[in-house]
């Protein structure tokens, strides 16, 4: 895994807070400006006036704690896909539950996947969400697209798993 | 009937009548300053409904009303905040200074007014309204702008600019001359500095002795300590208003918050008679004769303020849009000229067309200078701007990558 380091820039808004903001390789500028009172914006800057923001829209805590998550979520998927070119033999799938699998409504624990397969479920997409290491406690839903990281072997036995419960079968 | 009784009438009346324009002004999306101001001319003498027993209540209430701006203002900036922008900006809060105070001091001596009075005119155009100018970037949602920071600082040396100006002007104003002056100067110049060292160093261990846990012993022990030193920092011939500031500055923390919550609605009661006993002290009718000069004052001292916000922006390498804005932005006058100016009516001897200017002055640029602080987001004046400008090379999107 490689890191790309973005020079964010910190700016004091005497009296307000604080403003972070960083200029993207495509050279559009987005920030965040927290309030002393906890509010939270995120503003993005016009392309054509990159002193100005055009949109500043407030977030509460669980909104911007959700954006990171996605953002996160959605970087480390990015990674994973990079890794599966680094480490050979190791490969990343998504397998989506279907209705009638017997995880619906049943914990990530139930399925024992790791212990099973040695394979592991990294994160799950619901809904245009992406939930990030989900815990053995995370209720599945149907529908719900599990992404694993393992070998071919270790993929092929959890969607047995999640499709009919046995891996070995 | 009886003193008291009068006094509730009238008090009662008058915070009403505040109350419905506070909410007019919300309504109409103006600052409630000028409205204010406008309901202490009618209330006083020579206006439509004079009061008679509640202006000595309302002359105390005004002098703890600029106690409370001030320590508010004090709460809201850090003593690390403010030792970092003068730091960074000095140059761009002394170029303010130059460009907006001078027009003052020139307009009054132009009129012949004298020293002092030309004094207190410097004072009045300087300083724009901190409170004013930080709604007004919230409403229009510029907060995240990048010329946002350079008007912030602008506003924020100004008002540590005005430790040093007031305790100057009331020594002037008392009478004391020059030598007078120098020695109110030096002793205030003396105390800003031990007080931000002090907050700097020992800022906790003021605000754990003052526990934020209780919010009524809070509020009594910040809204204590800020009287007494207020009424110290007078006897000092310091000027009472400094002393607030001071003490606003020294506490930080959870206690600086906390006390912010508690004492914002008492300063919204408090600043609001303060307007009106300003006004009071106007009469009405001395107003037509002051309205174009006020005018003429007005134009120029926005102009310069125009220049200083678009100097300050372009140093911080800002676009020209953006420094248009920071100027725009720049030009209301609120509290602070009126806390000036108030120093000044109270004093004997002083140019009696010095209260009605004040006020028209400010009603002027505190009305308009909102609302010219709109025009860069008009479509018409950013083809303008372009028109003006060399046409940058368009930066290509980058390939994206597979």
């Amino acid at each position: 895994m490689f890191h790309v380091r973005v020079r964010v820039e910190q700016t004091a808004l005497p009296g307000i807070g604080v403003r972070h903001d960083l200029v993207t390789e495509s050279g559009r500028r987005v920030g965040v400006v927290t309030h002393r009172t906890g509010r939270r914006d995120l503003v993005l800057y016009d392309e054509d006036d990159p002193d100005s923001c055009i949109a500043s829209i407030p977030l509460n805590d669980d909104e911007a704690e959700a954006l990171a998550d996605v953002l996160g979520a959605s970087l480390m998927l990015g990674q994973l896909s990079g890794l599966r070119q680094q480490a050979a033999g190791l490969l990343t799938e998504q397998i989506s539950i279907p209705a009638g699998s017997r995880f619906v409504g049943r914990v990530l624990g139930d399925t024992k996947a790791r212990t099973r397969t040695s394979a592991s479920i990294v994160a799950v997409l619901r809904d245009a969400q992406v939930i990030a290491s989900p815990g053995p406690e995370f209720v599945f839903q149907a529908g719900d697209v599990v992404v694993v990281v393992g070998t071919r072997q270790g993929l092929d036995g959890v969607s047995r798993i999640l499709a009919d419960g046995d891996p070995d079968s | 009937m009886h003193d008291t009784t009068v006094l509730l009438i009238e008090l009662g009346a008058v915070l009403f009548c505040l109350g419905l324009l506070g909410r007019l002004s919300r309504r109409i999306g103006l600052s409630p300053i000028p409205l204010y101001l406008l309901a202490g001319l009618a209330f006083g003498h020579g206006g439509v409904l004079p009061l008679s027993a509640s202006e000595e209540f309302i002359a105390v209430g005004a002098e703890i009303g600029v106690i409370l701006l001030l320590v508010m203002l004090g709460l809201e900036y850090t003593a690390r905040e403010l030792i970092g922008n003068l730091r960074t900006n000095a140059p761009a809060g002394l170029l303010d200074g130059l460009l907006n105070a001078l027009p003052g001091l020139a307009f009054g001596l132009l009129l012949g007014w004298g020293w002092v009075a030309a004094l207190v005119l410097a004072g009045i155009t300087w300083v724009s309204s901190s409170g004013v100018i930080a709604k007004v970037l919230a409403d229009l949602g510029r907060l995240g702008n990048r010329e946002t920071p350079v008007m912030l600082s602008i506003l924020v040396i100004e008002d540590l600019a005005m430790a040093l100006y007031l305790p100057l002007l009331t020594a002037v104003l008392a009478g004391t001359g020059f030598i007078g002056g120098a020695k109110a100067l030096s002793i205030a110049v003396g105390t800003v500095i031990v007080v931000l060292l002090v907050a700097l160093r020992f800022g906790h261990a003021i605000s754990a002795f003052i526990s934020a846990r209780d919010p009524e012993a809070l509020l009594l022990g910040v809204l204590g300590l800020t009287l007494l030193v207020a009424g110290l920092a007078a006897e000092l011939q310091v000027s009472a208003a400094v002393g607030a500031f001071l003490v606003g500055i020294a506490l930080s923390g959870p206690v600086a918050h906390h006390a912010t919550e508690l004492l914002s609605p008492l300063r919204d009661l408090f600043a609001a008679v303060f307007f009106v006993f300003f006004g009071l002290a106007t009469r009405p009718g001395d107003m037509p004769p002051v309205l174009l000069p006020a005018l003429a004052l007005a134009v120029v001292t926005m102009g310069t303020k125009i220049i200083t916000g678009y100097l300050a922006a372009k140093r911080a390498g800002i676009a020209v849009p953006g420094r248009v804005r920071a100027g725009l932005g720049l030009m209301p006058r609120g509290e602070f000229s009126i806390v000036i100016a108030g120093l000044a009516v109270a004093t004997p001897g002083i140019e009696p067309k010095l209260a009605p200017l004040a006020t028209a002055y400010v009603l002027i640029t505190v009305v308009s200078g909102p609302m010219l602080a709109r025009l860069p987001d008009f479509a018409w004046f950013k083809r303008i701007l372009r028109r003006n400008q060399r046409p940058l090379p368009r930066r290509e999107p980058l390939p994206t990558t597979d």
